[in-house]
């Protein structure tokens, strides 16, 4: 229990060190374009830009933080909201990773299974954007090929499709209500789908009510 | 200085930032080995995580890399690229620059060639994901110990939560598959290609348990994502000849 502690302390402490860090790069890179450009924006205009972009994406943000946390562990988190993707790549990517080892989140064996796994994920997303950008005079005609869209545009109905086979099937009473829900949602308002990231705790938040009743009725 | 989106100084930009992300990634993967080894976890477990974890991310890191060139045609090559390799996401990124520029009375549409508009959108890109980088340091830790909390009330209940958080992510993510249903037939792809990566994972199980294949365990989910994005090639024709 004390190693546990300590190593989760270490963690946190490394992490937010890191996390900090690149708080600070982030700023710094729109200031050293503007210092060495000597080109200031009209504070307007980023006020305009950011009031379109804050009340989605920063209650998107917010919401990541209370969904992903308690999913990808402490070192995957600070590792995780760094190198970013979540729903489309790390969260998947750990998930699949501690389903494999068999490790539950949360355990101290899911916490190292997530941070190897999204650490790993991370190296080679950034290897392969840069393998990429550097051969993109040979690669762009495959990569923007009429034929190959599709597979594109389709890759997270693909995921999920394949990731709720393995979560759902071992879920399924608690899974029933919140996908029913959703799929009734999305086809009712579909206009929603560009919000899909504020909905998911709407989903967790259903599917932890139908499970604390079925889990209170001994269902579960 | 003569502004220019591809310009030597903002790849040198790029290069720090992917120094940064290396780094902090293989320390992280250093810290979680060695507690691993600690744990009695065994080696090969490790790695065969690096391995899975490794082979799945290359699919979805390619439609990132495509991001990447999409957005290249407005801003150039360095920003997307250190955008997208560090705390950014496809799904946020073109949003955000399309805002950006339209606050300032332009598009991306075409290549930005006032580094005042550039630098407007750079700044909006990046104030937009600052929440993510300061509710982790100062709640993380509080998220944990509600969970720990939680789990030594009820370790079964514990687990179950976390199940319905998963779930609750997986139901949105499906759901949204549906979005575009009223469209016609063209709308139905999405589904048509979810069902086939459930179909192909669903397979590959019937193979492990068939054929007591238990190497498939590792590679199921990008095997199924790569099928799946595979035959949306020929679901796509075929549901446009039909809806033709």
């Amino acid at each position: 229990m004390k190693l546990e502690r300590s190593y989760r302390d270490g963690v946190h402490f490394m992490g937010r060190i890191w996390m900090l860090s690149a708080l600070a790069m982030m700023l710094a890179i729109p200031a050293a374009i503007c210092l060495y450009y000597n080109a200031w924006p009209p504070i307007n205009g980023v006020l305009k830009g950011f009031l379109s972009v804050a009340p989605i994406f920063w209650t998107v943000g917010v919401i990541e933080v209370f969904t992903y946390v308690p999913m990808l562990g402490t070192g995957g988190s600070y590792l995780g909201f760094v190198t970013g993707n979540l729903s489309n790549l790390k969260v998947p990517c750990a998930l699949n990773a501690m389903e494999r080892a068999n490790v539950h989140a949360g355990s101290e064996e899911g916490e190292v299974i997530s941070t190897i796994a999204i650490a790993t994920s991370s190296i080679i997303t950034t290897l392969i954007i840069a393998l990429g950008v550097l051969l993109l005079t040979q690669i762009r005609p495959f990569l923007e090929s009429e034929v190959l869209q599709p597979a594109f545009e389709n890759i997270l109905p693909a995921l999920f499709g394949a990731l709720a086979v393995v979560y759902v099937s071992k879920n399924w009473k608690i899974a029933f209500t919140p996908m029913l829900f959703m799929i009734v949602l999305f086809l009712c308002v579909p206009s929603l789908a560009s919000s899909v990231g504020v909905l998911v705790p709407v989903g967790a938040l259903i599917a932890i009510g139908a499970a604390r009743i079925l889990y209170k009725k001994g269902i579960l | 200085m003569k502004f220019d989106v591809n310009s030597g100084f903002l790849y040198g930009i790029v290069a720090v930032v992917i120094t940064f992300v290396i780094l902090q990634s293989v320390v992280f993967l250093v810290k979680a080995w060695k507690r691993g080894k600690e744990l009695g976890m065994g080696m090969k477990l490790l790695r065969k995580t690096v391995g899975s974890s490794a082979i799945f991310t290359i699919a979805p890191a390619v439609a990132i890399l495509l991001g990447v060139i999409v957005l290249s045609k407005a801003l150039g090559l360095p920003l997307p690229w250190l955008r997208l390799s560090v705390i950014g996401a496809l799904t946020y990124e073109t949003t955000a620059a399309d805002l950006a520029a339209q606050a300032v009375g332009t598009s991306i549409d075409q290549t930005i060639t006032d580094p005042k508009i550039y630098t407007t959108i750079a700044w909006v890109m990046t104030l937009g994901i600052v929440p993510g980088l300061v509710l982790v340091p100062a709640l993380g830790k509080k998220i944990e110990n509600g969970l720990v909390k939680i789990r030594t009330k009820d370790q079964k209940w514990g687990e179950i939560f976390l199940a319905g958080l998963f779930l609750g992510m997986i139901s949105a993510f499906l759901g949204v598959v549906f979005a575009h249903v009223h469209e016609g037939w063209t709308g139905w792809i999405p589904v048509f290609v979810m069902l086939s990566a459930a179909v192909l994972m669903g397979l590959c199980g019937l193979m492990r348990r068939l054929f007591h294949a238990k190497w498939i365990d590792d590679y199921a989910l990008p095997l199924s994502l790569l099928g799946g994005m595979a035959l949306s090639i020929p679901i796509t024709s075929l549901v446009n000849a039909i809806a033709l």
